[in-house]
């Protein structure tokens, strides 16, 4: 029960390395990591659900990135900016490019299918409306694509919060401290306590999430996926993109 | 140069245990793991009212990052903290995780046509579910089962933090030395290791599923 006497102790709650802090540092990396890859994911993702180029290129591009360990692509690409930078930016800007790098598929993916899947009827529809196509991709297809977006956003944070805690490696300030500086001075209650924190954080960001998903989502749309559940799936790269959080 | 070459001949013995432990790490979850889906999925289909329990479940524990999965294991369970018994149900956790929504998905996706002919030709619950019903799931389960794979053998070396030896421990040892073929090595290993598992399930999904049209769709 160490660990729960470590969690309530208040000494740890308090000051630069206390576990605020930390949730604070940790959240403030994760969501800028998210922001960029959004910035770069969402434009480009839009672009090829209209114009269906390079699905092909950017599917074999995001499974070949899924191949690679993360520990190891962080740990390269730290010793490769360390070469340049020798103050906190060594770790930090390489950091947060690949928490970027690892956010940007699930979005990139999530958006171009939840585009190219929405009801060619709704679209038929809008275009008999008289809309432009500018105003179908506003005012249909992107309302239509947004609970996959949401959800590939989802997976990308929650990849992002995930990653950044084993970025404590590369000395990173973050929730990742607790687990990695406990482990190096065998102080297992700090180990735990600090997994615990981890795990909750994660939590409640993802039921945050969800939450957000339920209010902003259509809720025509929502009974239409219902509808959509019971039919056949195909197993595209696509469909699969969308439950990928490790 | 040289250090590097010298490197490589004193511990190849090393990189290859590195590379079996790295291997077993990955496939005994997903073995295990798929063991549990397929009754768990079976349900999910069957049963859809448990569904949405599966799914919410499901994603509840994906959620929680790995490496804390790794670390709250022993509490949970009551291993010692350098257990690999640790990582491997850790790793179970989330094939289970990611698989039951697949498989449900997978045998909600066989054709009713052929649900019912094979009911007409005197099957029975059992015999539908295992000659007709899985066989026709294959494609679906299947590529649900490479993002398994895949992505375990990423999250494999992650468990080098928690001090269980695998190809993870190439790119501390790098980060230590100062020297990038330690951790080059253990990343096109560790690629390796993802593209070997993911070819042999594929070939599988091909061999399973021989009316299947050349380019992987089933028809």
């Amino acid at each position: 029960m160490n660990y729960l006497s470590w969690l309530f102790d208040p000494a740890n709650w308090t000051g630069v390395s206390g576990v605020p802090a930390q949730i604070l540092a940790h959240m403030a990396y994760s969501l800028l990591s998210l922001a960029i890859a959004m910035a770069i994911a969402l434009p480009l993702g839009i672009y090829i659900g209209v114009t269906g180029r390079g699905t092909m290129v950017i599917a074999g591009i995001a499974n070949t990135l899924r191949a690679l360990p993360s520990l190891g692509v962080l740990i390269l690409a730290v010793m490769l900016v360390s070469l340049i930078f020798t103050n906190d930016l060594a770790y930090e800007i390489p950091a947060v490019l690949v928490l970027v790098m690892l956010g940007i598929p699930p979005i990139l993916t999530n958006t171009y299918a939840g585009i190219q899947a929405t009801d060619p009827l709704a679209v038929d529809a809008a275009r008999g409306m008289g809309y432009t196509p500018e105003q179908i991709l506003w005012h249909v297809q992107v309302p239509c694509a947004l609970p996959l977006v949401l959800s590939g956003i989802r997976s990308a944070l929650l990849q992002i919060i995930s990653t950044a805690t084993i970025a404590a490696v590369v000395s990173l300030g973050g929730l990742g401290r607790f687990i990695i500086d406990g482990g190096a001075t065998s102080n297992y209650p700090e180990m735990i306590g600090g997994a615990i924190v981890v795990a909750a954080v994660a939590l409640v960001v993802e039921l945050l999430l969800v939450g957000l998903t339920v209010l902003v989502v259509s809720p025509g749309l929502r009974r239409a996926s219902q509808r959509a559940r019971r039919r056949p799936v195909e197993p595209t790269t696509a469909t699969i993109a969308i439950d990928l959080t490790p | 140069m040289n250090i590097e070459v010298l490197w490589l001949q004193n511990n190849l013995g090393w990189i290859v245990q590195l590379t079996l432990s790295h291997l077993y790490l990955s496939v005994i979850p997903i073995l295990i793991g798929l063991a549990i889906s397929l009754p768990l999925g079976w349900l999910a289909h069957r049963f859809h009212g448990f569904l949405p329990v599966v799914v919410a479940g499901s994603s509840l524990l994906y959620t929680i990052p790995s490496l804390a999965f790794f670390v709250l294991m022993p509490v949970l369970i009551g291993t010692k903290i350098l257990d690999p018994v640790n990582v491997v149900i850790a790793l179970t956790v989330y094939t289970v995780a990611l698989l039951v929504r697949t498989v449900a998905d997978g045998l909600d996706s066989v054709p009713e046509d052929a649900v019912q002919a094979a009911t007409g030709m005197g099957y029975n619950a059992f015999q539908r579910l295992v000659h007709v019903q899985l066989p026709v799931a294959v494609p679906v389960i299947g590529a649900g089962l490479r993002v398994a794979v895949v992505s375990n053998v990423s999250i494999v070396a992650i468990a080098v933090l928690v001090g269980i030896p695998q190809l993870g421990s190439l790119f501390l040892s790098g980060l230590q030395l100062r020297q990038f073929l330690p951790v080059v090595l253990g990343i096109v290993l560790c690629a390796l290791i993802a593209l070997l598992l993911d070819g042999i399930i594929q070939v599988s999904i091909r061999r399973l599923t021989p009316w299947a049209t050349r380019d992987g769709a089933a028809s």
